[in-house]
């Protein structure tokens, strides 16, 4: 859900940027972090809990809360809410706490 | 190990101030901060603000940034790292830095602790959900990233950021369902809110988020009335469609990196919860380590940059090496942080300060 | 009421206002109810007709005479708090600072809102001034039936 038009802001026409999701092609724009890209495609849950398997998602942004963390490119606890979008990212939902293979 | 005369952690306002007196001063600096851009909350801040000419009030937020940052752009003595976390400080003054996954260590001769404060969260039912949000992320979101994190909210907490960013969010096209306070009256500029309500947008005091309900994500919450002790009301229980929850209750000074230094820290509520006891030039118990911001208190963006300069200030002099024009500096911008805390909103933060003295005298 | 919905009752809104003999030329309304730390309204006049003095918490002054009705005072208000406002005949004219989308253009009739945002007339927008020394805030004239002058605060398009 882009915002087109804005009162105060002016938001440009950004390049594209591919990258995948779950395995599925998805589109981030340029100056996305990877959580906003998903946002903005509607995805809500970024990892599930490890003992109760609750959906989890985004909370603070600006890398305080650990909330968002995904597997991305195989690596574990990536911080998607500041980390910012690369072409062909591979980017998973995070099923347990994380192992670096 | 890389070696500097001041290290800066934070490039939000406060630690952009102190960078900016620091190279005015003839100090070498490295300037950290985790986020891709400098400015700290400020980006993200669209309204004009408050204050007076020296915080550049009628100045729009993320405006403000670019004046506190470009003067600092291309300054040969100042080094700016961005996308960088510091994972540790050491008592030696060495400060651990992750960027780009690569492995840095810094040592400086003093270090300024500007690293701002979080979101405080809330307990109620299913407050793990997708869609519940801090307020300040859907700003983020929104301001920083033009993504619309969902049609309509419900904001939790009328505070200056929950009033601020309520209304941001209708110009952003989000529909704002509500907004709930648990006092008996709105927290924040009585401006804010009548913005809001000539908007439409029903503001109700005495309420509170009860529950999050949905199956994966927020698909609508449960309000329901308080007391005067802040209990609920049994039987004024209702239900309001939504698909996100924004959180606003709060920040908490980010203290955790003076805590790994062993810095004396308190509990002062008025001042956002734990931090660092600092002494009046804004030094910490850890000898060359001095920290500002909301991260010593939590005010507003206006006090951080006072705060900034004066910290700079007391940089400069303690490594022997005042800033030109020290006296009258010094002078200006303590009389600009006193006069920003001299009306009714500024009352919490003195006595949390007074507290925080208390504190000082007794440790 | 203020304190609790956001919304300044009768008072305090006529206490701000001035009688229809004043309001034949254009005045300030500073709906500035709240000490607050601010000051951009009387450093930006250029009439001097803000004053605030020394400590920015106090609340904001107008000097009716010395008011031109300029609205230089409306778009530097962080609060958006501030309309200018006269009477011409039959209707009050109001310039009120806009910052939502989508814009009104000259001779639109919108909504017009009270402070409770409750739609209570049709207002006439006579002008869209969105020059870029207002950094954003749009200011529209707007043409309000004289009996709402006291209701009146925004549009809605």
């Amino acid at each position: 859900m882009r915002i087109e038009k804005h009162p105060i802001l002016s938001f440009t026409e950004k390049k594209d940027i591919p990258f995948t999701f779950e395995g599925q092609e998805v589109m981030g724009k340029e100056g996305d972090t990877i959580a906003s890209a998903l946002i903005n495609l509607g995805i809500t849950t970024f990892s599930h809990s490890i003992v109760l398997d609750r959906p989890r998602g985004f909370y603070c942004a600006i890398g305080n809360c650990s909330s968002c963390q995904m597997t991305v490119n195989n690596r574990p606890n990536v911080k998607t809410c500041i980390t910012t979008l690369e072409p062909n990212m591979e980017v998973f939902v995070q099923k347990d706490k994380g192992v670096f293979k | 190990m890389i070696q500097t005369d001041v290290l800066v952690i934070g490039g939000g306002p406060s630690g952009l101030c102190a960078a900016q007196l620091l190279i005015e001063s003839g100090f070498k600096v490295i300037l950290v901060d985790r986020s891709p851009v400098l400015g700290g909350q400020l980006v993200k801040q669209t309204h004009k603000f408050f204050g007076s000419k020296e915080q550049h009030a009628k100045t729009r937020g993320f405006d403000i940034a670019n004046l506190l940052i470009d003067p600092l752009l291309n300054h040969p003595d100042l080094e700016i790292w961005t996308g960088a976390t510091v994972l540790g400080l050491y008592p030696d003054l060495v400060a651990t830095i992750n960027q780009n996954e690569q492995y840095h260590k810094i040592q400086a001769q003093a270090i300024v602790v500007a690293s701002g404060a979080s979101e405080k969260f809330l307990a109620f039912e299913n407050n793990d959900l997708p869609g519940v949000y801090g307020a300040g992320a859907v700003q983020t979101l929104m301001n920083q990233y033009g993504v619309r994190p969902a049609d309509k909210i419900v904001m939790v907490g009328s505070g200056n950021i929950g009033l601020i960013v309520s209304y941001q969010c209708l110009q952003a096209g989000i529909q704002v369902q509500a907004i709930v306070e648990a006092a008996p009256q709105i927290g924040g500029y009585k401006v804010h809110a009548s913005k809001l309500a000539r908007l439409g947008v029903p503001i109700y005091t005495q309420k509170t988020v009860k529950k999050a309900i949905g199956k994966d994500k927020v698909e609508a919450c449960e309000i329901v009335s308080l007391d005067d002790q802040f209990k609920e009301i049994p039987g004024t229980s209702e239900v309001i469609e939504t698909d996100g929850i924004c959180i606003s209750v709060g920040l908490s000074p980010s203290y955790q990196l003076l805590d790994m230094i062993d810095a004396k820290l308190g509990y002062v509520p008025e001042l956002g919860g734990t931090i660092p006891l600092i002494d009046d030039n804004y030094m910490t118990s850890v000898n060359h380590v001095f920290a500002c911001g909301d991260g010593v208190g939590i005010e507003e963006a206006s006090a951080a940059m006072m705060e900034g300069y004066l910290t700079g200030l007391a940089v400069a002099r303690h490594l022997n090496q005042p800033h030109p024009e020290n006296e009258q500096l010094m002078k200006q911008y303590t009389n600009a942080l006193n006069t920003l805390r001299e009306g009714p909103f500024g009352y919490k933060t003195n006595v949390g300060i007074e507290k925080m003295k208390e504190l000082i005298r007794r440790a | 009421m203020l304190n609790k919905i956001g919304v300044a009752n009768k008072d305090l809104v006529l206490s701000r206002f001035f009688d229809e003999k004043t309001l034949v030329k254009p005045k300030a309304i500073l709906e500035c109810y709240e000490e607050i730390p601010c000051n951009p309204c009387s450093t930006s006049c250029p009439f001097d007709a803000i004053h605030i003095g020394e400590n920015i918490n106090k609340k904001p002054e107008l000097d009716v005479d010395k008011c031109v009705g300029c609205g230089i005072c409306i778009t530097s208000c962080p609060g958006l708090a501030i309309t200018v406002v006269s009477i011409k005949g039959e209707k009050a004219i109001f310039k009120i600072p806009y910052e939502m989308n989508p814009k009104p253009v000259k001779g639109d009739i919108v909504s017009g809102v009270n402070r409770h945002g409750e739609v209570i007339c049709d207002v006439e927008v006579v002008r869209v001034d969105g020059h870029q020394r207002h950094d954003r805030t749009v200011i529209l004239d707007v043409a309000v039936p004289l009996i709402y002058l006291h209701d009146f605060i925004t549009v809605r398009v």
